[in-house]
């Protein structure tokens, strides 16, 4: 199969009754998976990995709080290039599932707050620091409020998903300016990358890169975490979608009547 | 273009609350603190710089949802829409007009309320330099959120929600002008960024304030 047509498959789904009869087909596969891997992933993180030697079982939160942190980012990029299709070539699904994503990302990043905070308590002995990370996190955190309210607060749907989308475009600059601006403005506590540091992966480096034996059961978490993502976000827009029919139903019977 | 720029700052000191407002908050804010944090003179002179910013940032925001709600309500701004001049012109002029009505005046305040907080003598013309550079990105970036917001019926608190964010880098970097120049550190690297973030936001954010615009003007 040639690139065009594969691409061509994909705008299939635009179509709204195409995405919602294969979303809803392929739905309890990935919710299966999900809730597999995660309960398989935590399990073993949780009960059949040692203790880490310095600092206890607190470590084991990074079964957590390492896939929402990294679910949070993504879910805005996703959002992203929703919105970047939507205001290119008007699909309407793709306006919804950006909408659909957002309440999900909020709570991604509040998971990640929330772990980061209860590991960080005993470990540095603080619950918040002004860290370039965890501040980082927290104007994300508001990024999503700030485009969140701004769906609730437009009626119409078209101008909604329009505003929404140029906001996204823009916050996204802004994010990452705020990324760079706020490692500037403090030296940070939290540790760098440590998973997919490429010292690491090549095994140049060993001290740093976070041990085999918790890698296997934090890999499976994060397939876990995006598999969950997917699978409430295909939920999520199916219901964005009946909602909107409801809404055209609604409003063809008031003119009828 | 002109015509448009004098129409907006006639409007803005002839009609009353909206020239001076600002500056009565920033006045306001600046005297709330040392109530709240404590008159010692040397913490006074720490947060001073940061304070004077975050003043000078809110009061920005206070004017912003009458920048275009009131030329949406009465009309004028489909009027301004299909005039001859790009939208993203107007935008900037409406843009600029902001800031001289409510940033230039807060540059002018700052080191009177300096004297006030006991900032630093060095800090005072970095202080004035830093806000300078920082308040048209202010403008700018409250235009874009007046814009989103414009057709909505309560979009005051959530202009602030949206702008707010956006602010974070110009503040991180403003204050880290004041602040250094306030201690006697160097100083240029904040400020080349501070000026780039303005530059940057005064040249491309406009395109995306006139998109938001047209979409409200549907």
């Amino acid at each position: 199969m040639s690139f065009a047509t594969k691409a061509n498959a994909l705008w299939e789904y635009a179509n709204p009754k195409k995405f919602l009869t294969t979303s809803e087909r392929v739905q309890p596969y990935i919710w299966s998976a999900a809730i597999l891997c995660l309960v398989v992933g935590l399990i073993w993180g949780f009960f059949l990995t040692p203790d880490d030697y310095r600092q206890g079982s607190t470590v084991k939160i990074i079964y957590l709080h390492v896939p929402s942190a990294l679910m949070a980012i993504n879910v805005w990029l996703m959002m992203l290039v929703t919105s970047l299709v939507w205001l290119v070539r008007r699909h309407h699904v793709s306006a919804l599932a950006a909408r659909a994503a957002a309440p999900i990302g909020v709570v991604m990043t509040m998971i990640a707050l929330a772990t980061g905070a209860i590991w960080g308590q005993p470990m540095w002995g603080t619950w918040w620091a002004w860290d370039p990370r965890l501040t980082s996190f927290l104007i994300l955190f508001l990024f999503y409020l700030g485009y969140i309210a701004l769906w609730e607060a437009i009626d119409n749907p078209d101008t909604a998903a329009d505003l929404t989308s140029v906001l996204c475009l823009v916050g996204s600059v802004f994010a990452i300016l705020s990324r760079y601006a706020v490692n500037f403005w403090n030296q940070g506590l939290h540790q760098g990358a440590s998973i997919m540091r490429a010292a690491a992966v090549t095994g140049a480096d060993t001290e740093e890169k976070v041990s085999n034996v918790f890698f296997y059961p934090l890999l499976l978490c994060i397939i876990g975490f995006v598999l969950l993502f997917v699978a409430l976000l295909l939920y999520r827009t199916g219901t964005e979608i009946r909602a909107r029919r409801i809404r055209a139903l609604l409003a063809r019977e008031r003119v009828g009547a | 273009m002109i015509a448009l720029l004098l129409r907006d700052l006639k409007l803005a000191f002839r009609a009353g609350g909206g020239f001076g407002l600002g500056l009565a908050f920033f006045l306001i804010v600046t005297v709330l603190v040392p109530f709240s944090v404590g008159p010692q003179s040397s913490l006074l002179a720490t947060i001073a710089p940061g304070v004077l910013w975050l003043g000078a940032l809110l009061a920005c925001l206070l004017s912003l949802d009458r920048l275009l709600a009131l030329d949406w309500e009465d009309g004028s701004l489909d009027l301004l829409a299909t005039a001859p001049l790009p939208l993203e012109a107007v935008v900037t002029i409406k843009a600029l007009a902001h800031w001289i009505t409510t940033g230039l005046p807060l540059v002018l305040a700052a080191p009177v309320l300096g004297v006030l907080l006991n900032l630093p003598l060095p800090g005072f013309s970095w202080l004035v330099i830093s806000l300078l550079t920082g308040t048209p990105a202010l403008s700018v970036i409250g235009t874009f959120g007046a814009a989103l917001t414009v057709g909505l019926k309560r979009g005051g608190l959530l202009l602030s929600l949206l702008v707010l964010p956006l602010n974070v880098p110009t503040l991180i970097f403003g204050a880290e002008v004041a602040r250094r120049g306030a201690v006697g550190m160097e100083t240029s690297t904040p400020l080349l960024l501070l000026a780039g973030i303005t530059a940057a936001t005064v040249a491309l954010l406009p395109f995306a304030s006139a998109a938001v615009l047209r979409v409200n003007l549907r």
